[in-house]
């Protein structure tokens, strides 16, 4: 277990220098590099240079680089030129109020996802399990973007259920007052995540049930009931788990279509309202701290499932 | 949208293709004739008759998006404003939107968009994806490693946010849209077939070029990738609908195509605008929002009927 961890570690940390590499490479892309685009189409070639050199623009791209990191390792993730804050405050700010949106729209779509998977799966090619499939290709292949279209027209303007907006509010005290405005944004996302978690447990599900082990179970007397709560269930989950701690960049896409669909004010609105002025220090912070938690997430997963699966550990 | 190369349920069941059972194609009966594997494939592929109805259906939405052009003639270039939202009927179908397009001609102008800027993307990545995670698996050891690493970075960053970030830096058509696509989503095709590669180059065949003297590009080119065709194809039919659902997605930021030209993402992009009005303009949000949907399902069916038609191609029946 120790070698293992030890690898998976060292393996998590030269990711870490290659997707650091990757992030300050994509800064130089801005047209005529990151100064021009931040000071605009009228900027001089004299104030670009003074500024490359004010920012350390012109030194070796490995100068920067280790600049950058002992930066980011002193907390200072850069400054918000069109905001006129630091990076990191306004990750403080909305990063709260995201984990609020991703949190609620994970829960809803587990504890929907896991059961009816089952079910299907025990149920497996009856009419209900042919309906709830549907419902899942459905949210494979609709963006998610209209999923939030269509609940907003259906039970805020058609109906007029829920509030068409996402509570609005600096404070997560403000956003959870407004429990109403968060529930068409919850059932978007949960949406898509439902068919996600539903299909895996599926056919997690059908793989488990015709396992040595269910065998034994059956033959040693057990009531289908304890195999499939106590055996199958357990171990379907083993794969959840992994799935949860791999999922983090589609729970991030996902986060930013629902804040921009419903202007929640959390850090997807934040990062597409940076990308549509070209502030790039909150682009390179944003993506460097999601970055992290999907690397931090991919080796909880592994450690997860080595823990609760020793064959994966010897290979 | 649920893009995630590695963790995809779909994906299930490509990575551990059944052993070839060479006994069998042996043991057919004396006087029968042979059934080719392709013509065994295809006589799974219909069985399935939900993938038949998807493939009749991408049949008809290219024929729709690509001759209807020449047969329902609409300007797709001037804006017409006296007809601005006009509503359905008569002249126009679907209606107009909110610069006097006819919905009708606009499916057809952004479904092409659509589509090629999919076909191409997943024409794409899947090319890279495939010659480097063959040539990774099959050199293996530590270069394997390290060409793994990079796939592993550049899979740990949030797909969504390299995406906006290229198409806020280079002007977004739909050629430069292809390849920010293809920039991303190649990593999970070569992870996919890097694993596919890992057990096919223990095989005798594989083994036998080296023996006969044959390079590694030989051995990859002619003898894994090949091998590996099936969960390639399969592969290619998801990247298509996954590449039709980030440009949507693009499109509906703002950030995709840019006017007069569109494509069905940004259609829906301009239907949000209308949303809340107290008239409700259904034709600006379901046509292109139903279209988008139905060609997604439709490659997904035909990439689980494709799956199983090269499972069982290689099985006896």
């Amino acid at each position: 277990m120790t070698s293992f961890l030890i690898r998976r570690t060292l393996q998590a940390i030269l990711v870490l220098f290659l997707v650091t590499v990757f992030t300050l490479a994509l800064v130089h892309l801005f047209p005529g590099g990151p100064i021009k685009s931040l000071l605009g189409p009228r900027a001089t070639p004299a104030q670009v240079a003074h500024y490359n050199a004010v920012y350390g623009f012109n030194k070796p791209f490995y100068i920067q680089y280790f600049k950058w990191v002992g930066q980011i390792l002193h907390g200072n993730l850069g400054f918000s030129t069109k905001l006129n804050q630091t990076v990191t405050s306004l990750i403080a700010q909305d990063l709260p109020k995201t984990v609020i949106l991703v949190l609620l729209g994970t829960v809803v779509s587990l504890v929907t996802g896991i059961p009816l998977g089952l079910y299907q799966a025990v149920k497996r090619y009856t009419v209900g399990d042919y309906i709830l499939t549907g419902v899942s290709f459905l949210g494979y292949a609709t963006p998610t973007f209209f999923v939030g279209l269509l609940l907003v027209e259906w039970f805020a303007v058609d109906v007029h259920l829920f509030p068409p907006f996402a509570p609005q509010g600096t404070t997560v005290g403000a956003i959870l007052s407004q429990p109403r405005a968060l529930v068409l944004p919850t059932l978007a996302y949960a949406f898509v995540l439902y068919a996600l978690w539903s299909r895996y447990m599926r056919s997690s599900v059908m793989d488990n049930l015709v396992q040595d082990y269910v065998r034994t179970a059956r033959a040693k007397g057990a009531s289908e009931r304890r195999v499939l709560w106590v055996h199958v269930f357990r171990n379907s989950l083993v794969a959840i788990v992994t799935l949860l701690g791999l999922s983090l960049p589609t729970l991030v896409a996902g986060a930013i279509f629902i804040e921009v669909v419903f202007n929640y004010p959390g850090m997807g609105l934040a990062f597409y309202t940076a990308a549509l002025q070209n502030d790039y220090q909150v682009l390179l912070g944003f993506t460097l701290i999601a970055t992290l938690a999907t690397i931090v997430g991919n080796l909880l997963a592994d450690v997860g499932y080595a823990v609760l699966d020793p064959r994966v550990r010897y290979n | 949208m649920a893009i995630m190369p590695g963790a995809d349920p779909r994906e299930t069941g490509t990575a551990v293709l059944p052993e070839p059972d060479l006994g069998a194609a042996g043991t057919t009966a004396p006087g029968a004739k042979p059934r080719s594997l392709l013509r065994r494939g295809w006589e799974v592929f219909a069985e399935n008759k939900l993938a038949l109805i998807s493939l009749g259906f991408i049949v008809f939405i290219l024929l729709f998006c690509f001759v209807g052009p020449h047969i329902y003639h609409t300007d797709q270039v001037h804006t017409n404003l006296t007809d601005t939202l006009c509503t359905p009927g008569g002249k126009h179908l679907l209606g107009c939107d909110n610069v006097g397009y006819d919905q009708v001609g606009r499916l057809m102008v952004g479904g092409q968009t659509s589509l090629e800027v999919g076909f191409a993307a997943a024409v794409v990545s899947v090319i890279i994806g495939t010659l480097y995670g063959a040539f990774s698996g099959y050199i293996g050891g530590p270069v394997d490693s390290f060409l793994m690493r990079i796939v592993d970075a550049g899979l740990s960053i949030p797909y969504i946010m390299v995406i906006v970030i290229l198409s806020v830096v280079f002007n977004p058509n739909p050629v430069v849209m292809i390849f920010i696509i293809a920039v991303f989503y190649w990593l999970g095709v070569a992870r996919l077939v890097r694993g596919e590669t890992l057990s096919l180059r223990t095989r005798e065949y594989v083994q036998a070029v080296k023996v006969v003297g044959g390079g590694g590009g030989r051995a990859v080119v002619r003898h894994i990738v090949p091998n590996a065709i099936g969960t390639i194809i399969v592969q290619a039919t998801f990247a298509v609908a996954d590449s039709i659902l980030i440009l949507s997605g693009l499109g509906f930021l703002g950030l995709g195509v840019q006017a007069p030209a569109t494509d069905w993402g940004n259609m829906l992009s301009g239907g949000l605008t209308f949303i809340q009005s107290s008239q409700s303009y259904w034709w600006l949000i379901y046509p292109p929002g139903i279209a988008i949907i139905l060609t997604c399902i439709a490659f997904n069916f035909i990439g689980d009927a494709l799956r199983d038609a090269f499972e069982t191609r290689l099985q006896r029946r």
